[in-house]
């Protein structure tokens, strides 16, 4: 077997091992002589097994992404699939470390899923490995992409801990805004599931649809679509025989593409949610807070706010200090207001702000949980929509 | 202003919240409270104390961590907002910003062009909330930098009861064997690598306090850094210039005062393609095609020797040879030469024959550099060629008269004048690419087209940025301040023997849990009693 196929092999267990690490969680605190661990004699066998899982788990991803940089020649961060995947495994990595911490198993059971939700989405990139342009080809590249991933990482940690937090406090039987909100964090989680399956789904089955159409500089392109069109693109004419017709037709400024899979992916994430809620019969915070009954909410708050302590200055260091520092040597200018830049800017400030709320105005708990949340937000944004939706110098131009 | 005097002896400043040496509460109100806000150690705050002249107000303004906080978040909005469409730096340069933002994203475009968000990061408006931020971070360190360092080290080990028993971590022991218990505390607690401090037999004991400058320290690198921002403006600091080389030409670099020239050997464009790259490659280069693979300038930098006289050429001496890459700048004293951009297969060179219409016979050929034609071109025998006009980038004007575009040769046409032994007075030829006029007569003779030499243009970006050092430095102390703050806790953990009971309290800027993990383990096999977190018990 080759490398790269080898590498791929080893993600794939890595992934799975992420999945049985949930369970190991998820059973931990279902366990009856989990009570003795309140008196202080430590993590019980199903979290010790399920830590151990996600460690070899950790290891085979570690496998993966050495055995791709020794095929590729350059440090696997190089497009939307590697980072992401890259990001997913600093998250895990960033968890182990915090669970030796403060051992609580109940964190893996929010932050390993939120992990596998960002390695399956990054795998529905082109996944090539691909030689680097000339503006990559430098040791910068290994230095700022994977210091800014781990930073985000660590920070990410504040969100797994903050939809903990709120999960265990918020009265999920009153209507609230709050339980409100929460639940559409959790619809958008769902929704990313939902892309994962859709993408999956159509890919197994070889589907593929092509348009011509003509973007709104006259100029004429082809739409390879992935999933069937139900927005078609300006002027579109089906180049596939027997494909289904768009439902309606977008104006050129408009990339109906992308536009297409973010409906799907609502689509299917609605259906994922509603058959949820069917079995659960309840929202989903409420099925997962008698999960969260055990653990202690301060000590959630507190690992919460570590994690961005910990992880602000590293982000600093590797999106903005190393980010400058390469800005100069390949784009001749330090800083340029390119989007991804000022993106990595916005989170700066806004933990910048989550700091200086949380020591100075005493936002702590649920405040502080909440603005985990929307830092996450902010986090996604730019890995997301910034990447695929606002061009720039940064732009992994996914398709 | 007054000082205030605590029981203890100490002289205090006007303002101050708890005794800056026994910690003792000396402000009425604050008596009752059960738990003491520990965030300054209660010092006398300039913001907290004085709000009567506009000085003051505008301090208090200033100082606020609210305002700071909304400085921070209206930033980062505007940020976002100049986010949704290019700015018009990254617009192709097809129209002006005026037009092209209304031509791309319709009315939209037009609204964000006539709110300047096209130039959003430049705009009067967002440098004052930048600079407002500075002002900020300057004034609310001060504030409270200054009396906290006071306060710390003005502290003194016997505490006061009020300051203990309203601390977050409180506990009252019975005292045993107290000597006994205090050695064995004061043993831990060293070996935990907390500086512990004795008097009266009471205890301090106390590790990281340089983790509360680090808010301080990483102000002070903003500063820095903001201050390095503002230096591009100062004249002479920053240098921002292209350069574009011909292959074979020689250039003064600009900015150099004519004392560095650059010659351009040779452009290089390099692509993968699979015969060239790794076979893990192919799937990609299948995929994506044309992938670039290298852009290179092969120059020598030359320094002129001896005085340079006006209008005469300089004589050069060569610097060093040397490859410009993306990636790989050319440096040299302040300034560095980056590859940016390049043009390939620029007409240099066009050759043409003199020729009989009629027979094709050729008199002899003539190559005119396009960036420096010659007025007459002597093909011997009595045939000449002389070049009444040059279009280097030719068309036709509105009253189809030929004009030039530009002085680059993308396009160049010509009026030739064609002296030969049979026509001495010359027949004239406009000559352009693909097409010949002849606008006087029938002539006899042409010119025929026979050759075109192209060469590459690279275009270097001329850099010099004497704010980089300042900007490090800033960077640097920002960095040393964040990992100061955030990778250490300010702990203090004090034991005071009060009427033969032992009273415990403990204090940390943060990472509380970490703090009753230190004092649970001191404790252990001790008589003491655990301290309990006071905020637990008020919810």
């Amino acid at each position: 077997m080759d490398l790269v196929s080898l590498s791929g092999n080893l993600l794939f267990i890595a992934f799975l091992l992420y999945l049985v690490g949930t369970v190991f969680f998820a059973g931990s605190i279902k366990d009856k002589r989990a009570k003795e661990r309140e008196k202080g004699t430590g993590p019980n066998k199903w979290a010790k097994t399920g830590i151990a899982i996600t460690i070899a788990g950790f290891i085979s991803q570690l496998g993966y992404f050495i055995l791709r940089w020794i095929a590729a020649g350059h440090a696997p961060v190089s497009n939307l699939f590697e980072f992401t995947t890259f990001f997913g495994m600093s998250l895990v990595g960033a968890f182990i470390v915090i669970y030796f911490i403060y051992k609580t198993a109940v964190l893996g059971l929010f932050t390993l899923p939120i992990a596998m939700l960002l390695i399956g989405y990054a795998a529905m990139f082109p996944r090539d490995i691909a030689p680097l342009v000339p503006s990559l080809q430098s040791h910068w590249l290994h230095i700022h992409v994977t210091t800014a991933a781990m930073g985000q990482a660590i920070l990410a940690i504040s969100f797994a801990a903050g939809l903990l937090y709120l999960v265990k406090v918020i009265d999920h039987t009153k209507k609230s805004k709050e339980s409100f909100w929460l639940e559409a964090v959790m619809f958008g989680l769902v929704c990313t599931l939902g892309f994962i399956f859709i993408s999956t789904g159509f890919s197994a089955s070889g589907y593929k649809a092509d348009f011509s159409w003509v973007d709104k500089n006259n100029v004429e392109s082809i739409a390879e679509y992935q999933l069937p069109p139900l927005v078609g693109p300006n002027q579109g004419e089906s180049l596939t025989e027997g494909a289904m017709e768009p439902l309606v037709e977008m104006p050129g400024i408009i990339n109906a593409k992308k536009l297409n899979t973010v409906i799907w992916s609502i689509m299917a994430g609605i259906v994922l949610y509603l058959l949820l809620r069917l079995i659960l019969r309840k929202r989903i915070s409420a099925a997962l807070q008698p999960l969260t009954t055990k653990v202690n909410a301060d000590l959630v708050d507190e690992i919460g706010y570590r994690s961005v302590l910990i992880g602000f200055p590293v982000f600093t260091l590797g999106a903005l200090v190393f980010a400058m520092i390469w800005a100069q040597i390949a784009w001749t200018r330090f800083w340029g207001w390119d989007p991804k830049e000022v993106w990595a800017l916005i989170t700066f400030l806004f933990y910048a702000a989550y700091l200086h709320l949380r020591l100075s105005k005493g936002w702590h708990g649920k405040k502080s949980a909440w603005l985990g949340v929307i830092g996450f937000i902010i986090i996604m944004f730019n890995l997301i929509v910034v990447n695929l939706v606002i061009a720039g110098l940064h732009s992994y131009a996914g398709s | 202003m007054k000082e205030v005097i605590c029981e203890c002896g100490h002289h205090n400043p006007h303002g101050t919240v708890l005794c800056e040496s026994c910690g003792k509460v000396l402000i009425e109100k604050d008596k009752d409270k059960k738990l003491l806000d520990m965030r300054y150690e209660g010092s006398a705050r300039r913001s907290q104390t004085y709000n009567k002249t506009i000085i003051d107000k505008i301090w208090n303004f200033f100082s606020s961590v609210k305002v700071g906080v909304w400085l921070i978040v209206i930033t980062l909005i505007a940020s976002a907002l100049g986010t949704i469409f290019p700015q018009e730096m990254y617009i192709p340069p097809v129209m002006p910003a005026s037009e092209y933002y209304e031509d791309q994203y319709g009315w939209l475009g037009q609204l964000y062009y006539t709110l300047g968000f096209h130039n959003l990061y430049s705009s009067w408006w967002y440098l004052l909330l930048i600079a407002s931020i500075g002002i900020s971070i300057i004034i609310a360190s001060l504030d409270r930098g200054i009396p906290l360092y006071r306060s710390l080290k003005t502290q003194r080990v016997t505490r006061h009861e009020g300051f203990l028993k309203r601390q977050r971590l409180f506990s009252v022991s019975e005292a045993g064997s107290e000597d006994q218990t205090f050695e064995s505390v004061k043993e831990k607690l060293k070996a935990k690598r907390y500086r512990i401090r004795e008097e009266d037999g009471n205890i301090l004991a106390e590790k990281g306090r340089f983790s509360r400058w680090g808010p301080y320290v990483n102000h002070v690198g903003l500063i820095i850094f903001l201050i390095g921002g503002m230096l591009r403006f100062v004249p002479g600091m920053y240098v921002d210039e292209i350069l574009w080389v011909r292959e074979g030409e020689t250039k003064v670099i600009p900015e150099t005062d004519g004392q560095y020239y650059l010659e351009n050997h040779e452009f290089i464009l390099e692509t993968y393609d699979k015969e060239n790259s790794k076979e893990e490659f192919a799937a990609a280069i299948d995929d994506k095609g044309m992938v670039a693979k290298n852009f290179q300038s092969d120059v020598t930098l030359y320094k002129t020797k001896g005085e340079t006289v006006h209008g005469e050429t300089p004589q050069l001496e060569k610097v060093r040879d040397d490859s410009i890459r993306v990636n790989h700048p050319l440096k040299f004293e302040d300034l560095a030469l980056y590859q940016v951009d390049y043009k390939l297969d620029e007409l240099n060179q066009m050759t043409f024959a003199l020729s009989n219409k009629e027979t094709n016979e050729e008199y002899g050929d003539l190559t005119i550099d396009l960036y420096d034609p010659k007025d007459t071109y002597d093909l011997g025998n009595g045939y000449q060629v002389e070049i009444v006009s040059y279009f280097p980038d030719f068309e036709f004007d509105e009253n189809s008269e030929p004009i030039t575009k530009s002085r680059i040769p993308n396009n160049p046409a010509f009026v030739f004048k064609m002296f030969t032994p049979d026509k001495p007075e010359g027949e004239v030829s406009f000559v352009a690419i693909q097409q010949t006029i002849e606008p006087f007569t029938d002539n006899e003779y042409k010119m025929s087209f026979k050759a075109v030499e192209t060469k590459d243009v690279t275009a270097l970006t001329v850099r010099k940025d004497l704010t980089l050092w300042v900007l490090a430095l800033g960077g640097f102390i920002f960095m040393i301040g964040v990992a100061q703050g955030s990778y250490w806790n300010h702990r203090r953990i004090w034991l005071r023997k009060v009427d033969g009971e032992v009273w415990m309290a403990g204090h940390t800027n943060k990472n509380w849990h970490g703090l009753k993990r230190d004092i649970a383990s001191v404790i252990d096999g001790t008589d003491l009693n655990e301290p309990a977190d006071q905020l637990d018990k008020k919810e």
